[in-house]
Formats: structure tokens, C-alpha cells, sequence
């Protein structure tokens, strides 16, 4: 009756020699790995190793100059964040990005507004279609918010929440979407032992239950080697390492970037 | 009462012919409350009986039911005792060593579980528990890789199809249950020694839910708000018994977090609560209206002042003069109103509270803006149900008069004793401590102490083994007047010593924080606990307090005698890591007695100051010495006459 056994599927995203410059600093070197469907998938590294970019470069805030992603067997090139979104990617950031003066409802809603056909008019009179989706909409925020235990904060301003809620509440906003993948930029940063152990079985649930391929940055190595099934490491934009936890975790120099080594 | 309503699930099909399409118990889910008639209650408690008697459940098992108040918990319950067997319900926040020690001692082959978080606790349990061979969940969530498990949809979809199969299989079932049967086993909380599960049957309990709805008129009109622990007593009678007798609606929050929200949206007309909760209630008023604007906090202060005087007079239907009642009821149009809309408590026709001792000014506020709260008494092993205050009767120190149908007196050494029909069958398996409680005439032993005011109340003083005697006779129960000084803000422990003696002296804590701020704020210095403590300033804000409890003390005859004539304030604080509290923070009076002899003594011999050394124990496990000269002073006592005449 014990713990889980994943099984992750196709690879779904590819990501081959992608490179990423600003001026002369080069973010990313020639970076390449693969996302399986359904899989926990970490990138890890010290600070400035170019996590964040990979994960804008995924979702398209970036655009590399060289190298090519294909997801879903469409190869892509110069691509924005709301195509990422509307073909099934969504995130969180690494400094949360939500209205802080809204209720923790209405930011959750935002997450649904690619789901939203009605006309803003429509929508202002709150008639016919408009009413039928701002219904289905709210029911399935409420899902969201069952799903992530944040009823009694519902009608809560997010100002007025403790960070470790706040970072709940972004990671509701971005489940409210319906994502087929999704990025989390260190969704543990800042939280003491108790709201990190929730959150990881809030990620674990994520993706079991609606089968979801998550892709995160983290720096808790306990967190990352307990929850991901590969890890790629990073270490000034270039990768060093590629593997399951407990390979990474051998590799002496991933060991070295991590740990330093005596020059 | 008819043949065919002798055991709940009876009743419950009562409930479904008389009222079917009324709603019988409602659920937020999803931000929207879902509701159930009574017909459908009664639907899908047959078919979880059915499924459960498909999966092998027989007349006479025991079934521990685990989770939050949700509805499908409660129909199991109610399939259950359908089936003739017990459903043993279980504190959902109970440490691992307990859950398996009542799943073990109450022979549990069958268990229900609300989610995975009860599921893991069970599967856990299982080395230990040999027994346990069936576990059912509520909520799927989470659940989908743990085998073995069954969920209770897939039970109810197995009882229709078993129902299809079985046709009068159900009716028989419920036709074969009898009032005598064990309708339930509640496990008493075990603040002594291991939890005992207390045998209660469906006669007990109906007739208590009945007489309980009789009393304080409750109907199919009235709403409650379940929120306690399933395996309490109190949550078994309130949102459980007397749901299916009256035929009332109960609502389950949607989670342990949103009480205070889903309590507004429901507007129960019927409400318990522990002093804890209503005190929480109070102090978030409070630290809202310290920031509210000026205007605001006068009108409060205000509203208040004439609420105090008034408020519990217009309650109890006693004669208040015209303007003064237009007062009222311009106060009421500005504040109260408003203010019980804001506790969710806009519609209460019945509050009652208990368990602990509620503070006077905690109790007369919550009557003075209108909210019809009482007191009442009772313990599992009586249903819940012994003395009860009726409406318009309601008196602060006492519990009320003898409930309907129970017989009550009290013993020599002031112990309450009880006899009647919600008394329990016995512990489980346990006639020693069944033989223990109920004596030769029948008789439960509740252990509390207590006695009679004038009216014919029930105060209960004490726990029967603290009760001692003073040198003339009269009753001394530490206790109670431990609870009457701690009551002020700036006692925070006192111990009452007086057993065989003449008089009663008593050892003062003060609380640091609030002394501390009313020191700062009269400019008076001081470096520490210790220092502050032997401050005159201090001693005397103490004995002013002291004085006060005096003349409360002398205007009752049985206790006047326990006015305090000497205290001292102790030079350090007690605490349970020097032995002198228990972890609960109880006072354990002997082994102080014996740490302060000295001090007793000098309270008695009537010194003025004496010199102390104690070894007190720091958090890191350190050792070191605390000495004072501790000084002593006496107390205006009253006669209890004069005072009689004064007030």
C-alpha cells in the first residue's frame, strides 16, 4: 500500500544546443536535454548558472541565437510567452508575480483568461456566454483551490499573506491554466521545513493526479533528489551534468561546482 | 415514544417519510454549499449498509470511523448501527500510540478513514493492530497507488447492487435493531491513564436527544454548525442525536480553517462552543476595534457601557425601564447587530458552553449583546447530559438545574453522583473500572465536586480528590478559588492551601507581561520577575484583586469561609520543567506543598517575610540557585452576614 512508482512517458520537449547571449555575456552555452511527458524534471546550479534563463528561453520570454526546441514535435524558433501558454505551458517566478492588492479568488482567475471567448462587452454585462464561462471558470479555480487547501484565504487580499501562501497561491494561478507543463522557478525559496514539505507534496500531487510534466529550479538538493525523477545541472550556462538524482549526485564534478574545490 | 423509533437509523427513516424533500445536512464543497435532503440521507445510508454487508460487516462488529466532520462519516455511522454494529468514531487529531492503542482495545476489523492523511495514520497502525483488515476512504485524493484500499463510493456502488440483490435485506436489518442495543463507543479522552471506551446505547441517547430538543425547543427549523470532533460526546449528541430527533439541518465547514467564515454564512440558530473559542471570538473583536477610528471606538465604548447594564436583564425578560430600553435598542441598531453579525452569530437562539470555566466578563459580555448563552454539564459517560440552564435562569457560577430525567445528589465528601437512564452500559472491557464508577445503588461517580446554591443550581467547585476540608468543617476546594484569582489579567498561577487548617492562604504568579506593562506604564522599575514580583506597588494591585474575590467568596454560604487571609507572591515562576506544573499546566498541589513548606509555614505562623532559596532548572538543562525574602501580607476577609446586608 506504500509510495508511488512513476512512469514518465515520450519526450515531449527537446531543447538542442541552445545558446543565449546578452551583449557579451553569455548566459548559455550549448546547452541540450530532453523532458519526458509526465516526469519531474530539475535543473539545479549555483547562483547565476542561467536556471531562470533556461526556464524563459522554455517559455519564450527569451529567444536564444542559436539552437532549436521542439515540443510536441513542432520545432520552434522565435516564439512568445502567450503561444508557451496557449499551447500548454505555464509558470511560476522566482520573486512572485501576482496582484498583490486582488483577492487570492481573482489572481487564481487570471490563470483562466486563455480560456475566456466571451467579448469584453459580454463580459461587462455578464450575460449569456460570458455568464456559462465565468461559471465553469470559477468552478474549476475552486478545484484548484481545494486541491492546494487555501479555502479559508479565499477572499484574502495576497498583500496581506505570508510569503510561503503567497507562493501557494502563484502556484494556483498557474495550475488554474489546465497546464500540460509546468515551470517552476525555486518554488521552495524562503519557506521554513514545514511549508517546504508542503509544497513538495503539493508538486508530488501536481503531478500525479493530473498527470502534468513539471520542469523546476530548486536549491534544496533534499528537495530536488526526494522529488525528481532527472536532474540537468548547471554551472556558468554551461551543463555538466545530466542524470538521474542519485548519478548526479556521484558525479565529482557536479560535486566541485557545488561544493567548490581547492584551486 | 412508538416501537418503530427505538435506534437511530429508525429514526432517521422517521425523518425521511415525515420531512423527505427538507434539506437534513449540507456540505462546502467547492466554495458552494452542496445540501442533502432527508430522503437522499436516508438513500445513501442504505446503500452504504448494504455495501458495507457486502464486504462481509456483521450485526455486532466495530467500525473506527477517523476524519473531519463530512457528511459520508456521519451516514456511516448511521449505516453502521443500521447494520447492528458499533461505530467506534476516533480523535482525528490523536498521536499515532493512541490511535493504535483504541484501535486495538476496541477490536477494530473495519475502518473508515476521511482521507490520506487518516489513511497513512491507519496503514501505519497496522503492524501493531492485528485486527484491522478493512479500510475504506471518503476523499480519493492522493490515494490512487496505495492498494488494498476501498473507496466509499465503490462500497455504495457495491450496496445497490447488493440491495438489487438482496430485496428486504436492509428492512430486516433495521427491524432487528433494538434500544438496547450499543449504539456506540466514544473513547474518553484519557487526561488520566489510557482512554476508556464508554458503551452507550440507542435508548440512552435518544432519550437524551429528546429531552435536550424538549427543553430548549429545537425543531426542524433550527441550523447547526458541526465543527467538533466526531469522537466527542458533545459533537455525537449536539450535531448527531439530536439532527436525527429534531430533524434540524447540520452543516459541515469546508475545512478546519474556514469555521469562522462558514459559521457567518450558516447563521446557526444552535451552537456550542468551549470558553476557548468564544474567548478567541472576543479577543479578534478586540484588536479590531483598537484600530478602528476614534469615533468608532466611542461609540463602542459607549454601546458597551449600556449593553453591560441592561443587556442580560432584556435577555432574561426581567423588567428594564422605557429609556433605558430605547438605549438598548439604539446600541443594539449601532453595535450589537452588527457586531453578532460579524461572529456569525446573528440568528442564535440557544449557545451553550462548557467543559471549562468560562471568565465572568467573557460570559456577561456575549449575554449583553444579546446572545442567549448558557452553561450546562454533563460527561460521556452520562451522553453529555446531566444539569442544564434553562432560558431566562442563566447564572454565571453554576451549571443549572438537574436535566430532565436525571437523579442527582451529592455524596458526604461533596462528589457528585448521578443515576438515570443516560447512564453508560460500562467501559469496554474494562469491569474494574465499570465497577469503580457506578456503585451498588446505581450511582456514576463523576468526580467532580460540587454542591447546591439557594435556587437548586449544580456549581461544580472542583475535582472531587483536590476537595479537602477546613479546621471548622466547612467545604474547601482549592480549585475554584484558584480559578476565581486567576480570572484577573495579572494572576497567572495560584495555588490555595487550606485542608485541615483554619484559614486559607495562597501563592500568587503574577503574569510578567501584564503586570509588567502596568508597571511600565506607572514609570516603576524593575529588573526581572523576581524583582518585580516583591514590588509594594505590586502587592498591593494584587491584594486590591484578592480583596475583591474576598467579598464574592463571602456572599456564598458554602464558601465564605475560603475567603484567602494571607498571600505571598512566589519568587519564581512555577513551571513544568521544575515538576511544579504538569505539561498541561495543572498545578500539582503536593509536590508544592512539599517544595514551599517553609513558606506554607510562614504564611501560617503569621510572619511577615520569609527567606527562600530554590534550585530552579534552565531551558538549555543548567541548574541554579534563586533566593529571596518573600514578603507576606494579609487580606481583608468579610463576614459573610454583613456582607449579605451591604449588597
Amino acid at each position: 500500500m506504500a509510495d508511488v512508482g512513476r512512469s514518465t512517458g515520450e519526450v515531449i520537449l527537446k531543447l538542442e544546443r541552445i545558446s543565449l547571449a546578452f551583449g557579451g555575456v553569455k548566459a548559455l552555452t550549448d546547452i541540450s536535454f530532453d523532458v519526458r511527458e509526465h516526469e519531474i524534471r530539475a535543473i539545479i546550479g549555483p547562483n547565476g548558472a542561467g536556471k531562470s534563463s533556461m526556464l524563459n528561453v522554455i517559455n519564450g520570454v527569451y529567444q536564444p541565437q542559436q539552437g532549436t526546441i521542439t515540443f510536441r514535435g513542432q520545432v520552434r524558433r522565435d516564439m512568445v510567452p502567450h503561444q508557451a501558454a496557449a499551447q500548454g505551458i505555464a509558470r511560476t517566478f522566482q520573486n512572485i508575480a501576482l496582484f498583490k492588492g486582488m483577492t487570492v479568488l481573482d489572481n487564481i482567475m487570471t490563470g483562466r483568461n486563455l480560456k475566456m471567448r466571451a467579448t469584453i462587452i459580454e463580459q461587462a454585462i455578464h450575460f449569456g456566454r460570458a455568464r456559462r464561462e465565468e461559471l465553469e471558470n470559477r468552478r474549476k479555480v475552486e478545484e484548484v483551490i481545494d486541491f492546494l487547501e487555501i479555502q479559508h484565504i479565499r477572499k484574502t487580499p495576497v498583500g496581506r499573506l505570508p510569503y510561503g501562501l503567497q507562493k501557494r497561491v502563484e502556484l494556483a494561478r498557474a495550475l488554474a491554466a489546465e497546464p500540460s507543463m509546468l515551470l517552476l522557478d525555486e518554488p521552495m525559496a524562503g519557506m521554513n521545513v514545514e511549508e517546504k514539505q508542503d509544497m513538495c507534496r503539493f508538486v508530488l500531487d501536481v503531478n500525479e493526479q493530473y498527470g502534468t510534466t513539471i520542469v523546476l529550479i530548486e536549491h534544496d538538493m533534499g528537495v530536488v533528489m526526494d522529488i525528481s525523477d532527472r536532474v540537468v545541472v548547471l554551472d556558468y550556462g554551461k551543463k555538466i551534468g545530466d542524470g538521474t538524482p542519485d548519478e548526479v549526485r556521484a558525479d565529482p564534478v557536479v560535486i566541485d561546482a557545488y561544493l567548490g574545490v581547492a584551486h | 415514544m412508538s416501537e418503530t423509533m427505538e435506534t437511530l437509523p429508525r429514526v432517521l427513516l422517521h425523518q425521511a417519510q415525515v420531512r423527505g424533500d427538507q434539506p437534513a445536512i449540507r456540505e462546502k464543497d467547492l466554495g458552494i454549499w452542496q445540501e442533502w435532503t432527508w430522503r437522499q440521507v436516508a438513500d445513501e445510508v442504505r446503500a452504504l449498509a448494504c455495501g458495507l454487508a457486502a464486504n462481509g460487516f456483521k450485526r455486532g462488529m466495530h467500525l473506527a470511523i477517523i476524519g473531519d466532520n463530512r457528511p459520508r462519516l456521519y451516514w456511516t455511522m448511521l449505516a453502521v448501527q443500521a447494520l447492528g454494529g458499533v461505530p467506534v468514531p476516533m480523535y482525528q487529531d490523536a498521536p499515532m500510540a493512541e490511535l493504535a492503542y483504541v484501535l486495538n482495545d476496541g477490536a477494530i476489523v473495519y475502518a473508515v478513514a476521511e482521507d490520506q492523511e487518516q489513511v497513512d495514520k491507519l496503514v501505519e497502525s497496522l503492524d501493531e493492530v492485528a485486527s484491522l483488515k478493512h479500510i475504506f476512504y471518503d476523499d480519493p485524493r492522493g490515494l490512487r497507488n496505495y492498494e488494498g484500499l476501498v473507496a466509499l463510493d465503490a462500497i455504495q456502488e457495491q450496496g445497490r447492487a447488493f440491495d438489487r440483490a438482496h430485496p428486504g435485506f436492509y428492512e430486516r436489518e433495521l427491524a432487528a435493531g433494538k434500544a438496547d442495543d450499543i449504539a456506540i463507543i466514544l473513547y474518553t479522552s484519557g487526561t488520566t491513564g489510557k482512554p476508556k471506551g464508554v458503551l452507550q446505547t440507542h435508548g440512552s441517547f435518544l432519550m437524551v436527544g429528546r429531552a435536550g430538543c424538549a427543553f430548549d425547543r429545537l425543531g426542524p427549523r433550527d441550523r447547526v454548525l458541526c465543527y467538533l470532533p466526531m469522537a466527542w460526546v458533545g459533537d455525537y449528541l449536539f450535531s448527531y442525536t439530536q439532527w436525527l430527533v429534531a430533524g434540524f439541518s447540520i452543516n459541515c465547514p469546508e475545512s478546519g480553517a474556514t469555521v469562522t467564515t462558514d459559521l457567518r454564512e450558516i447563521g446557526p440558530t444552535y451552537y456550542f462552543a468551549p470558553p476557548r473559542v468564544f474567548e478567541n471570538l472576543l479577543t479578534q473583536v478586540m484588536i479590531r476595534m483598537d484600530d478602528a477610528c476614534a469615533l468608532k471606538k466611542w461609540m463602542f465604548r459607549t454601546c458597551m457601557s449600556i449593553a453591560k447594564r441592561y443587556g442580560a436583564e432584556l435577555l432574561d425578560g426581567r423588567k428594564v425601564r422605557l429609556v433605558d430600553r430605547a438605549k438598548y435598542w439604539l446600541g443594539n441598531l449601532l453595535v450589537y447587530a452588527p457586531l453578532r453579525d460579524v461572529l456569525g452569530l446573528s440568528r442564535i437562539r440557544v449557545a451553550y458552553t462548557a467543559g471549562a470555566a468560562i471568565s465572568p466578563d467573557l460570559f456577561r459580555f456575549y449575554r449583553s449583546i444579546g446572545i442567549n448563552i448558557k452553561q450546562f454539564y454533563g460527561s460521556t459517560e452520562t451522553c453529555g447530559y446531566t444539569c442544564l440552564q434553562d432560558d431566562g435562569d442563566v447564572k454565571l457560577d453554576t451549571v443549572g438545574k438537574p436535566a430532565p430525567g436525571v437523579e442527582l445528589k451529592i455524596a458526604s465528601n461533596s462528589e457528585v453522583l448521578v443515576r438515570g437512564p443516560m447512564l453508560l452500559q460500562g467501559y469496554y472491557k474494562r469491569p474494574d473500572a465499570t465497577a469503580e464508577a457506578i456503585d451498588m445503588e446505581g450511582y456514576f461517580h463523576t468526580g467532580d465536586a460540587g454542591y447546591f446554591d439557594d435556587a437548586g443550581h449544580l456549581k461544580i467547585v472542583d475535582r472531587a480528590k483536590d476537595v479537602g476540608k477546613l479546621a471548622n468543617g466547612a467545604l474547601f476546594a482549592p480549585n475554584y478559588i484558584e480559578n476565581k484569582l486567576k480570572f484577573s489579567p495579572h494572576v497567572k498561577e495560584a495555588v490555595a492551601f487550606g485542608h485541615g487548617r483554619d484559614e486559607v492562604c495562597a501563592f500568587i504568579n503574577i503574569d510578567i507581561d501584564s503586570v509588567g506593562n502596568w508597571a511600565e506604564r506607572r514609570g516603576l522599575a524593575y529588573a526581572g520577575y523576581t524583582d518585580l514580583a516583591q514590588k509594594p506597588d505590586v502587592y498591593d494591585l494584587i491584594r486590591g484583586y484578592i480583596e475583591g474575590v474576598n467579598a464574592e467568596l463571602a456572599l456564598d454560604p458554602a464558601l465564605s469561609s475560603s475567603q484567602v487571609h494571607r498571600f505571598l507572591i512566589l519568587h519564581k515562576e512555577l513551571d513544568p520543567d521544575d515538576d511544579e506544573l504538569t505539561r498541561t499546566r495543572k498545578v500539582r498541589r503536593g509536590f508544592i506543598a512539599d517544595k514551599y513548606r517553609i513558606l506554607i509555614e510562614a504564611l501560617y505562623a503569621g510572619r511577615a517575610s520569609q527567606h527562600i532559596e530554590t534550585q530552579v532548572k534552565f531551558e538549555d538543562g543548567r541548574t541554579g540557585m534563586v533566593s529571596a525574602d518573600l514578603r507576606i501580607e494579609t487580606v481583608t476577609t468579610y463576614p459573610a452576614a454583613a456582607m449579605r446586608k451591604a449588597a
